[in-house]
């Protein structure tokens, strides 16, 4: 067991992928010299070459375009895009070409394609630095969706995504970046459509996915000094979703909440509330409740705090559960 | 210049040309090519051919067995004078409407048709062809014809791409930015603008305030502009082109200067946007016309010749038809089918429920 940051372990993740394949590439704003503005690509250009780690120009449509083409041609492109609120002009790409490509041509075409994007909020950034733009690409057909939530699944999850043949949209938790865990780097992880079981509990379900996995398990902490037993479950993929591990839960516990950073509105808190009904209607002991982001533009970030689900709000919702 | 004005009659001064409306044969400072007398018949046979196969898709859209049709009428010189200049290596990325150079690529017909019927999206495997799949969103594929060729560099091999694209589609992110990587990159691929004068109904003055070609000095890379209606002056330049990105001289982009002779699609009327003079004056600049005259006046093909490529022409208009009326409907199954390239449980739950309730129907 090695211990590591969240943005080193995805950092040997992608050196152990470019080891094992020579067709994995990396490209995107600054993932050379400079490794990245997380540095998850830090020392990557130097070990395989210009040729493999390619500073691209200033232009997302331009790095997802090319990453198709050169997908196309045989190799494994893994893009960054330096922020979640610059994968705007890329998304005509993601959405008309990189998920459609493999049903156009009948099969005959895989793109394997992943798309890493930090994603989320709470690092005190400007304007576009502090999104969450996941129900975007979860309702596109064609494309995986990811999230990772600590160094050990960041570890083995690009590693699984980089071998997939889909393309995949990679979120990675910026304000995680630097969190420290234990990382077993010769473990192989979880299939990358598997949900984990984050901390068992019997009293209520909590689930969450990349940052506001963290936010759950410090709620449940907090909730067991009351005597309250939380179960969180770090989803893990959100499409496909693995709704055999959530109903089983929920089933268990009568009661769920969901909780994200990105706006509760048509949010992917929507689709598990939806479907949690449907499956697990006769276990629930309370409707499912859902905490998230407003039905507002990202903040500046002197108002972040009192944006983003945190602790309090969390719990708040769980004693809501509990009223019914 | 007006808007009623006719567009592109006169021919420009910088265009490349090769054989002139005319027939005659004329010489280029900087181009020539040098071709057999069989190899001359054989183009002046797939311009003869894909323009009825153009033909018998119209009208089988007229006749409701295609949804919709985008005609290539008019520019057949400059889809098979650059489809005849890729070699077997060189890769290819159409729009929507490069039936000629699909033609080039041994891609059968009835898959475009198939596409325009709607019983599917494409469905050709673009790598047995190295003709990619049709891309609807406009300039969408010059990016992956740059990507393609950053990864031919990547290879070491002797190749290059070929990003065919329209007129309006310069005026889209991606094709300028599809410029800057492939500039930058020095990636081996030919940008090939038809620019046929009409993106629907906007003509080229809405795209453009100087001519397309020099677009690319301002991208670091050689523009040229071609008679894009001279299958000669097409192929030499294109095979130029193809070749100096091959070597690792960079991209080129070719500007074809040729014109939409039909609608935009089949659900177009361009007669509410244009003038009838100008579509007489192109009609005299005919790419198939001025190379049958070409032939005859070089003693080069007789009546026999031009009518041996007439009845294979309306042969293949029959067996392109009679194929393209028995396409099977895809079965309902298709639905979910080659979404993802592994197995993906959501989807998998939604077929089987989906079948299952369509079964009902059946007993």
């Amino acid at each position: 067991m090695t211990t590591l940051t969240l943005a080193k372990a995805l950092n040997e993740g992608l050196r152990r992928s470019m080891e094992d394949d020579s067709k994995v590439l990396v490209m995107g704003e600054d993932v050379g010299k400079l490794g990245g503005v997380f540095r998850v690509t830090d020392g990557l250009q130097k070990d395989f070459g210009e040729d493999r780690v390619i500073d691209t120009p200033l232009a997302e449509s331009g790095i997802i375009g090319t990453a198709i083409g050169l997908a196309l041609r045989g190799y494994r492109p893994v893009c960054e895009i330096q922020f979640d609120g610059f994968v705007f002009p890329a998304v005509n790409q993601i959405i008309t070409q990189l998920a459609k490509m493999p049903l156009r041509s009948l099969g005959a075409l895989k793109l394997p394609v992943v798309v890493r994007i930090p994603c989320g909020g709470g690092i005190g950034a400007v304007e576009h630095h502090s999104e969450s733009p996941e129900a975007y690409f979860t309702h596109t057909a064609g494309l995986r969706v990811v999230a990772c939530s600590n160094p050990a699944d960041g570890y083995s999850m690009i590693q699984e995504a980089i071998r997939a043949d889909d393309p995949i949209i990679f979120f990675e938790p910026k304000r995680r970046y630097w969190d420290k865990s234990e990382v077993d780097l010769t473990a192989t992880g979880l299939p990358l459509d598997q949900a984990r079981v984050a901390r068992p509990g019997a009293d209520i379900t909590l689930l969450a996915y990349g940052p506001m996995v963290k936010t759950c398990l410090e709620a449940a902490a907090a909730a067991a000094e009351d005597g309250r037993d939380i179960e969180v479950i770090d989803l893990r993929s959100l499409n496909p979703l693995d709704m055999g591990v959530v109903a089983e839960s929920v089933k268990r516990t009568g009661r769920c909440v969901v909780v994200h950073e990105a706006p509760v509105f048509t949010g992917f808190g929507a689709e598990l509330a939806a479907r949690i009904t449907e499956q697990c209607f006769y276990h629930l002991e309370s409707p499912v409740l859902r905490v998230g982001g407003f039905s507002t533009p990202y903040p500046p970030s002197r108002l972040e705090e009192y944006y983003l689900p945190d602790l309090d709000r969390v719990l708040d919702a769980v004693d809501r559960a509990f009223t019914y | 210049m007006t808007s009623d004005a006719p567009r592109g009659v006169d021919a420009p001064p910088e265009l490349v040309q090769l054989l002139t409306p005319e027939g005659e044969r004329v010489e280029h400072p900087d181009y020539d090519i040098e071709l057999t007398d069989e190899e001359v018949r054989s183009l002046y046979r797939d311009l003869v051919l894909v323009r009825r196969i153009d033909l018998e898709a119209v009208a089988l859209q007229r006749q409701g067995e295609l949804g919709i049709w985008a005609s290539l009428l008019g520019q057949e010189a400059a889809q098979i004078g650059s489809g005849r200049a890729l070699t077997d290596a060189d890769m290819a990325f159409p729009t929507y409407r490069e039936h000629g150079v699909a033609w080039c690529r041994d891609v059968d017909p009835v898959r475009l048709l198939g596409l325009f019927r709607g019983v599917n999206h494409g469905g050709w495997d673009p790598a047995e062809h190295n003709f990619h799949l049709y891309t609807i969103v406009i300039g969408s594929q010059t990016l992956h014809a740059v990507g393609y060729a950053m990864g031919i560099q990547r290879d070491g091999a002797e190749a290059a791409t070929i990003a065919y694209f329209g007129d309006g589609a310069t005026s889209q992110g991606d094709v300028n930015e599809s410029f800057i990587w492939a500039s930058v990159f020095n990636a081996p691929v030919v940008f090939f603008c038809q620019n046929n004068q009409w993106a629907i109904s906007e003509p080229l003055e809405k795209q453009s305030k100087i001519p397309l070609y020099k677009r690319a000095s301002g991208f670091g890379f050689p523009g040229v502009r071609v008679d894009g209606n001279d299958v000669f002056a097409c192929l030499a330049v294109t095979r130029k082109a193809l070749q100096n990105a091959r070597e690792g001289q960079g991209p080129t982009l070719i500007e074809a200067y040729t014109y939409r002779m039909g609608a935009h699609t089949t659900s177009d009327d361009p007669t509410r946007y244009r003038v009838a003079d100008e579509l007489e004056a192109w009609k005299l600049k005919d790419p198939i016309e001025r190379l049958k005259a070409y032939l005859f006046k070089n003693q080069l093909a007789d009546q026999e010749f031009f009518d041996k490529v007439d009845a294979e022409a309306d042969a293949l208009g029959k067996d392109v038809r009679r194929r393209c009326l028995e396409l099977p409907d895809p079965e309902p199954e298709a639905l979910f089918q080659h979404v993802y390239a592994a197995q993906h449980s959501l989807l998998d739950e939604e077929r089987d429920q989906y079948l299952t309730y369509l079964a009902g129907f059946e007993r």
